[in-house]
């Protein structure tokens, strides 16, 4: 006769079968929330200047897949905005009223960008450092070039009023409310597509070239095919954003594909915070909001957001959003008892 | 099927001028552990990274399991199971400890490129992540940052890494470089242990290790091979006291 004993020992908390939603996700719903009720106060924020925000915060967020989870700085971003603006713009303005129109020209610009990018990156992406930077700032001028030169893309004028057409002939776009619900919907699935895929089996791997390329090429993953398809992936949603945007202002100009926005980019991604999901929206909003409500003082804006570029370098490296969760990851360290104490604090942590 | 799990002919690497690595023919036999020694800049790291094709010969071939792999890549012989640590420490540092060996153990679900599918789908792997930490000593700290390790159980989690491969071969590049005498005796029996049906070349300084573990030696002197056999042998060879206690003491 055995009867097992009761275990008296403490049951390890194993997680819970359905893991709670993460706090990424539930910050986002709120997010989302709010913005549900913008078009209702326009005296308090502009719908327009919320579009906006969400199509360069999700630029951003693209951009923000390359550099801070591939550790790849591209300086081609706008090369995707732009190409795929232009090829949604240049077909809406032929097809636009047709009832899969809108549907159609969108997609197609997406894929345009998902073409650049495999263009751009599969010539790139055997470089590193500096000399991949410097590639894609190459390609991307020819892309430039090419938008000039064109006669399609309108040239130096760019395209001008793009009609926004409709939704399957139900749900027409003209009307800047309907467009405002469109775009946050697409922008939510851009942003949660970022997401899912920083959090993936895929974005683990990403992470471990990022961190470690010769061991990872070691465990046997080809560590160029991992960076390449990164690439196009961040090319696709940024060509994403710029078809969203080719809609939502129904222009798409010489701007679009300059190394001005390849820059701007940058900028945004850094000043809210490299690597988290937060931050490039949080960069995004600074930026364009700098822009719009400082619009008076004219070219000085510049100087401001370059002013306040500086003093983000110089003092809060991590950006907003990654110097709060760096705060807070200090605070929770402190408040535990040291556990380990030969833990010396890692100087560059990127979350 | 010959006894030798891997064999180079004549394999050769030159830097411009400098011979590194100059027409070795090794041969390993399957299932022990063989060591390679020799003085500082001997070429022993180079003939690693030839191996491994972190490098590309000059001349000469390598014949892994009878398949000649010169011409692979380095990942696409990884993959084949000859897997390799590194001389310096090699973890992923912001990974904790169990996301470290779990990015070894991934390449089995054949899903590394699934960019659509939740991270959660991999949570099938802890359990063997957590065996393997077990059975090198490291459940402890499956949860911490592996940066935030100690030297010496940093090279422990890179053996734990390479053996989440279950490699029929591993080459290890001075496993026990820079670590305290505990941890020394630690890895040494640690690789003692998971040699079991595996083949293991290793780089070793440590005289200890090479003497108590390994099965064959091999010295290696300016990339050429100068003696080889059991180290009782190697040992008492005059030719490798001169190289290393130099040319007056022969």
């Amino acid at each position: 006769m055995s009867i097992k004993p009761v275990s008296l020992k403490p049951i390890s908390l194993k997680p819970m079968p359905l893991k709670p939603m993460s706090i990424t996700l539930k910050i986002f719903a709120l997010l989302v929330a709010a913005a549900l009720v913008v078009p209702y106060v326009p005296g308090i924020i502009y719908p327009i200047f919320v579009m906006k925000v969400m199509c360069y915060g999700l630029f951003a967020c693209a951009f923000n897949l390359l550099l801070g989870f591939t550790g790849l700085v591209s300086f081609a971003h706008a090369a995707f905005l732009g190409s795929a603006g232009y090829v949604t713009g240049a077909l809406m303005i032929r097809f636009g009223t047709h009832p899969l129109g809108t549907v159609t020209a969108f997609t197609l610009g997406v894929l345009a960008s998902a073409l650049v990018g495999l263009a751009i990156g599969g010539l790139a992406v055997r470089r590193r450092g500096i000399y991949f930077a410097m590639i894609t700032l190459a390609l991307s001028q020819i892309v430039y070039f090419l938008a000039v030169q064109f006669r399609w893309t309108g040239g130096e004028d760019g395209l001008q009023g793009i009609p926004r057409g409709n939704l399957f002939g139900l749900l027409d776009l003209s009307s800047d409310t309907a467009m405002y619900y469109v775009t946050l919907v697409l922008f939510s699935i851009g942003f949660l597509f970022v997401y899912r895929v920083v959090h993936s089996p895929f974005g683990q791997i990403l992470q471990a070239v990022r961190e470690n390329e010769p061991r990872a090429t070691s465990l046997g993953y080809d560590t160029d095919r991992f960076r390449l398809a990164a690439f196009v992936l961040s090319a696709t949603v940024a060509g994403y954003a710029g078809a969203m945007k080719a809609l939502v202002f129904q222009l798409v100009s010489l701007n679009d594909v300059s190394l001005h926005t390849s820059t701007e980019v940058v900028l945004m991604t850094l000043l809210g915070g490299l690597g988290t999901m937060f931050g490039p929206l949080v960069g995004a909003t600074l930026v364009v909001g700098l822009q719009n409500y400082l619009a008076t003082i004219g070219d000085l804006v510049t100087v401001v957001i370059g002013l306040i570029f500086i003093v983000c370098v110089s003092f809060f490296r991590r950006g907003v959003v990654g110097e709060y969760l760096e705060w807070r990851r200090r605070r929770a360290q402190r408040a535990l008892p040291a556990r380990e104490p030969a833990t010396a604090p890692s100087p560059s942590h990127a979350p | 099927m010959s006894d030798f799990a891997l064999v180079t002919s004549g394999l050769t690497k030159t830097f411009g001028g400098f011979t590194a690595v100059k027409n070795v023919d090794l041969k390993v036999r399957r299932h022990t552990i063989h060591a390679l020694i020799g003085p500082n800049g001997a070429g022993k790291t180079t003939f690693f990274n030839l191996l491994t094709k972190f490098h590309k010969p000059t001349a000469g071939s390598i014949v892994f399991e009878s398949t000649d792999i010169t011409a692979e890549s380095p990942a696409a012989t990884a993959r084949r199971g000859l897997v390799r640590s590194f001389q310096i420490s090699a973890t992923f540092p912001h990974l904790t400890v169990k996301d470290n060996v779990r990015v070894a153990l991934q390449r089995k679900l054949g899903t590394q490129y699934h960019f659509w599918k939740s991270s959660r789908s991999l949570d099938v792997l802890d359990d063997a992540a957590m065996r393997l930490l077990a059975d090198v000593g490291l459940a402890d700290a499956a949860a911490i940052n592996a940066a935030d390790l100690s030297y010496g159980r940093k090279r422990t989690l890179e053996i734990a890494t390479t053996l989440a491969l279950d490699p029929p071969f591993m080459l290890l590049d001075e496993p026990t470089q820079g670590m305290a005498i505990d941890d020394v005796d630690r890895i040494k029996k640690l690789i003692k242990r998971v040699a079991v049906g595996r083949t293991v070349l290793m780089v070793e300084h440590n005289m200890s290790v090479v003497a108590d573990i390994s099965d064959t030696i091999t010295v290696l002197q300016r990339g050429e091979i100068l003696a080889e056999g059991p180290y009782a042998q190697v040992s008492n060879d005059p030719a490798v006291k001169a190289a290393y206690l130099g040319g007056g003491h022969a």
